[in-house]
């Protein structure tokens, strides 16, 4: 009987997470708050209990917080069997069953799968080993990059204009710090936001005295005798003389472990369908693996069904709670993961948040504020339907926007708002890159209709 | 003590940098920044702001009707600390 089934996986099932970090915590809170009452064991290859990563970029550089200090706060009672510091390393989907690194096996009624993302390294092994040279993903990652800004680095360079990356010349610059940014398209958050908001970026940045290159790539990173960087060398010719390089080139999904599981796992993530449910690489749906957080792609019905992967925060937490939910619960209970795209960034002391996807958009419209002022709301338009906003310190009005998305409201924006100035009357192209061209870090990926997908190649630096 | 804010949901009100200000700062016109381990004499106050925040976007250990305690922090194997 499926219902005694369900019932029985309640009182004494076994649940194992994998990724024990944003996502995963969440997931487990919500099974034990939804009255999970079987053995939970939690897998993450960290040494950490879970913690939250965007202050990591923010407060922790700023000097507010302790890079290793930003554990998450639990919400609910957890309960679970901890096993950090190692990572799974294999699946046995018909037998149910997580290999561990250290040789262990443990077994599971229902798998939730949140092993997220990593930062993607320099991809020139030898030089991405030189001290100086840093990533930010990781607590020790912060840790290791706080260090050095305090220790009063002659010049930062930041390899990539993403979020992440103009968080830290942000940082960099608060601090004193000499900072070069070099991005390959033509202004900072240009996949993210596209070019007429990259151009606003790109104006904070160049005026708090950030020395931002556009349209170039690095081409290598020279060490001195000892293996520490000392210089980076640009597609233009020039050098920059740096002692901390920071890669910032986005990130690479936690998949590999799976490969060979049959699960439709690749480079741009897990597929699941709308209740978080994983795809095999036939685009069969499991009944008993879920996904969640930075590694899930799920349609979405507001983003005509598209695999959507979202680095986002408030993503992880929804789509956990969503998953954990659905694991424990008979077929008519479960519910879709349809949440609203949504995150935030701050830097240069402007607060920018966005709702819905906005590389989908061609067009935006200025509907508040104006850009010259950095204080607006965006709206970008799809077809003829309003697809996303973003806003630099204007967030009160986000929800509106929001909901204005979600019923799908005509673009270009009709309805008069407070505060429209002559150049938000008519819509302008939003100006995005050629989507068949890599960005380092798309916060938002569209990733197509196949559940296995395996195609998607990053080519770093054309040399 | 630990904390989160969901910065999605703030709304850069400033309730809470008002209330704690050892813990939440704004920073520029409406972002928030916060340090996520605040400490214990801070308590009070804290539970002030998560209670004050209009849109409930702080979570705090044990000030939301939670039952954490912090799990033990080692590597390897270890269960909730009760
Ligand atoms: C510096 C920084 C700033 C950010 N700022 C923002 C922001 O301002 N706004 C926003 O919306 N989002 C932001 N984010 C993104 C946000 O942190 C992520 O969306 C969120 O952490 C996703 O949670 P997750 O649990 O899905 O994945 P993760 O947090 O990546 O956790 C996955 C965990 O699984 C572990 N793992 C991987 N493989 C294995 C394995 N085989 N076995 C066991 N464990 C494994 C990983 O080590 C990791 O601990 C930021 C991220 C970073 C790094
Ligand atoms: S009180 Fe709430 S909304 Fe206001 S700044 Fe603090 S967290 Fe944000």
């Amino acid at each position: 009987m499926p219902a005694d089934h369900v019932e029985r996986l309640r009182r004494e099932g076994r649940i194992v997470i994998v990724g024990a970090s944003l996502a995963g915590l969440r997931a487990a809170e919500t099974l034990r708050a939804e009255g999970f009452a079987g053995e939970l064991t939690l897998i993450g290859d960290e040494p950490y209990e879970p913690y939250d990563r965007p202050p990591l970029s923010k407060s922790v550089l700023l000097g507010k917080a302790s890079p290793l200090h930003t554990e998450l706060p639990h919400r609910w009672e957890v309960d679970a069997k901890w096993r950090l510091g190692v990572a799974a390393a294999g699946l046995d989907l018909t037998a149910g069953r997580v290999r561990l690194a250290d040789g262990d096996e443990v077994e599971y009624d229902r798998l939730l799968i949140a092993t997220g993302v990593r930062a993607r390294p320099w991809p020139k092994e030898e030089e991405a080993r030189l001290d100086g040279v840093c990533l930010l993903r990781t607590r020790e990652d912060a840790a290791d990059l706080y260090r050095r800004l305090r220790a009063g680095p002659r010049r930062v360079f930041v390899i990539g204009a993403g979020f992440a990356g103009s968080e830290v010349a942000s940082a960099c610059r608060e601090m004193g710090i000499a900072v070069t940014v070099a991005e390959r398209a033509g202004a900072p958050l240009v996949g993210a936001l596209g070019g007429v908001i990259g151009a606003v970026a790109a104006g904070l940045q160049t005026e708090n005295g950030v020395d931002l290159r556009t349209h170039v790539t690095v081409t290598s990173l020279e060490g001195d005798p000892v293996g520490r960087v000392r210089a980076v060398h640009l597609s233009d010719e020039s050098v920059v003389e740096a002692d901390v390089v920071v890669v910032s080139l986005g990130s690479l999904r936690n998949t590999e472990w799976l490969a060979g599981s049959g699960l439709g796992a690749g480079p741009r993530g897990i597929a699941c369908d709308a209740g978080c449910r994983a795809f095999d690489f036939r685009g069969i749906v499991t009944d008993d693996v879920f996904v969640a957080g930075d590694v899930a792609r799920s349609p979405h019905a507001l983003f005509g069904y598209q695999f959507l992967s979202l680095e986002h925060w408030g993503n992880a937490v929804a789509q956990a709670e969503t998953a954990a939910h659905n694991m424990i619960c008979h077929g008519a209970e479960r519910r879709p993961h349809l949440w609203m795209p949504a995150f935030w960034s701050s830097m240069f002391g402007v607060n920018i948040k966005s709702v819905g996807v906005p590389p989908m958009g061609e067009q935006l419209m200025i509907t508040q504020g104006s850009l010259a002022e950095r204080r607006f709301v965006g709206v970008y338009g799809h077809q003829g339907r309003m697809i996303a906003a973003v806003s630099f310190d204007n967030t009160r009005w986000l929800e509106f926007y929001q909901r204005q998305i979600e019923r799908g409201a005509p673009f270009p924006v009709e309805f008069p708002t407070m505060d429209r100035r002559p150049e938000g009357l008519r819509p302008v192209a939003a100006d995005f890159p050629d989507p068949s061209l890599p960005t380092h870090g798309p916060t938002v990926t569209l990733s197509g209709y196949s559940p296995a997908d395996q195609q998607l190649v990053f080519h770093p630096a054309r040399h | 003590m630990r904390l989160v804010v969901d910065l999605n949901k703030c709304q850069g009100y400033a309730q809470c940098a008002f209330l704690a200000p050892d813990v939440f700062a704004m920073h520029g016109e409406e972002s928030l920044i916060y340090n996520p381990r605040a400490d214990e004499e801070q308590r009070e106050r804290l539970a002030r702001a998560v209670a004050a925040c209009p849109v409930q976007a702080i979570t705090a250990d044990g000030l939301d009707g939670s039952v954490g305690e912090p799990v033990t922090g080692s590597a390897g194997e270890a269960s909730d600390a009760r």
